[in-house]
């Protein structure tokens, strides 16, 4: 590693995000989020949108969400589907790493 | 700088229409998406797609970089002649909607450097607006989510001067990674994105985490996987043997007529979180091989000796 002095920054664990703080960690719009919800893409915690709470993985689906829409143009069906097929494929990917069939 | 051959890229001819340019566009987006292919040169084929459909989308730079010529090889070494673009306007500025760092530097030459919003604002004293805020990836060793590290990162960020220039610097920060902290967990640095403008607050920057692969583990979700090596006899004849895990060395008990792929579930031994997940020792049954006459007597005798095939039900 590098011997050059490396300044340390305070650093915090994200646990759970507001929808506040998941637009602002994402760079979208608060309604963009909601249709993400709605779809059952994203499935916070809480009954109100004020009192929603999302897990960290959250903020990697919402930008992948995002790109998948801004650079494809997939909607927000498709956007489910494909997120679908990502997490299998990430199951099928570990499950392979284990050497189970 | 070497000429981009932007039909080539496309996989298209020159004489291609705009929806034919569209389509192979399309296609290869879709397929070289690096959120859908998980090859490690999907992302640049992206994003030479994107370059070469930023200027065949649009007919006046299409115009432009045919005018170049058609006999420029892809790779060959390039320099835009004098005057090249005169009579030519790019009304949509260099860019239009893609992603602006992205481009090469034979685009740049061609079409002019990015634009950023920020430089728009130059002057204007009163502007506030707050920074960019950054994504990164990092990757720890098993280890480090164990027992928590500290890691050097370097950073390649973009700043901006009191007068609205960006340049990019680099420097070096130290980061914590908390004892216990799971795959896809975000840690957050607040203040290190691009630094705000006028009074504006500086972005923050998230690492997303992710374990390196080690040979032998796998990680699903707050659990661990870990190959157990383990001798035919261990096997067949059960008993106590010592495992290395990730949080010390542990002994434990085989079952007798154990098989390859069983999983001895410790309970609280995987990533140290809270809850803590289970560490799971999979069996793998090894072969000693037959390199010596004793070990050739042992194997012999027990063809002789075991009615066993494994082929038959």
């Amino acid at each position: 590693m590098a011997k050059k002095s490396a300044e340390a920054v305070p650093s915090e664990l994200i646990e759970a995000l507001t929808l506040a703080e998941l637009c602002r960690s994402c760079s979208v719009r608060a309604d963009w989020i909601i249709e993400l919800v709605e779809e059952g893409i994203l499935e916070p915690t809480g009954r109100e949108p004020s009192a929603w709470r999302f897990t960290a993985t959250s903020i990697r689906r919402t930008r992948t969400a995002w790109r998948l829409q801004h650079d494809l143009g997939v909607n927000r069906a498709g956007i489910a589907v494909a997120l679908n097929l990502m997490d299998e494929r990430e199951q099928l990917y570990i499950r392979l790493q284990r050497g189970e069939r | 700088m070497d000429y981009k051959d932007y039909y080539k890229v496309l996989g298209v001819e020159r004489e291609a229409t705009q929806d034919d340019i569209k389509r192979a566009y399309r296609k290869l987006a879709r397929k070289y998406h690096p959120d859908v292919n998980k090859e490690a040169d999907a992302e640049s084929k992206f994003k030479d797609a994107g370059e070469a459909y930023e200027v065949l989308k649009d007919p006046e730079k299409r115009a432009a970089y045919d005018q170049l010529g058609a006999n420029w090889q892809a790779g060959q070494d390039f320099r835009p002649p004098p005057g090249w673009d005169s009579g030519f306007e790019f009304s949509g500025g260099g860019y239009t909607e893609a992603d602006q760092e992205a481009f090469s530097d034979f685009f740049e030459s061609l079409f002019g450097q990015a634009r950023s919003g920020r430089t728009r604002y130059q002057g204007s004293r009163e502007f506030h607006a707050p920074g960019q805020d950054h994504h990164a990836r990092i990757e720890i060793a098993l280890k480090d989510a164990y027992e928590g590290a500290t890691r050097q990162i370097g950073l390649h960020a973009p700043q901006v001067d009191p007068a609205g220039h960006v340049s990019v610097k680099d420097r070096t920060i130290k980061v914590t990674i908390p004892k216990g902290i799971l795959p896809g967990q975000h840690i957050r640095l607040a203040g290190q994105g691009t630094p705000g403008i006028g009074k504006g607050r500086a972005g923050d920057l998230y690492l997303e985490v992710a374990f390196k692969p080690e040979r032998g583990f796998s990680i699903d979700g707050r659990d661990v996987y870990m190959d157990l090596p383990i001798t035919p006899w261990e096997a067949a004849l059960g008993g106590k043997v010592k495992a290395p895990t990730p949080s010390g060395s542990v002994e434990l008990s085989i079952s007798r007529n154990a098989r390859s792929g069983q999983k001895l579930r410790l309970k609280g031994r995987g990533l140290p979180a809270k809850p803590a997940g289970d560490l799971y020792a999979v069996l793998q049954i090894v072969t000693p091989p037959a390199d010596t006459p004793q070990a050739r007597e042992i194997y012999e005798k027990m063809a002789r000796e075991l009615d066993f095939n494994p082929r038959s039900k």
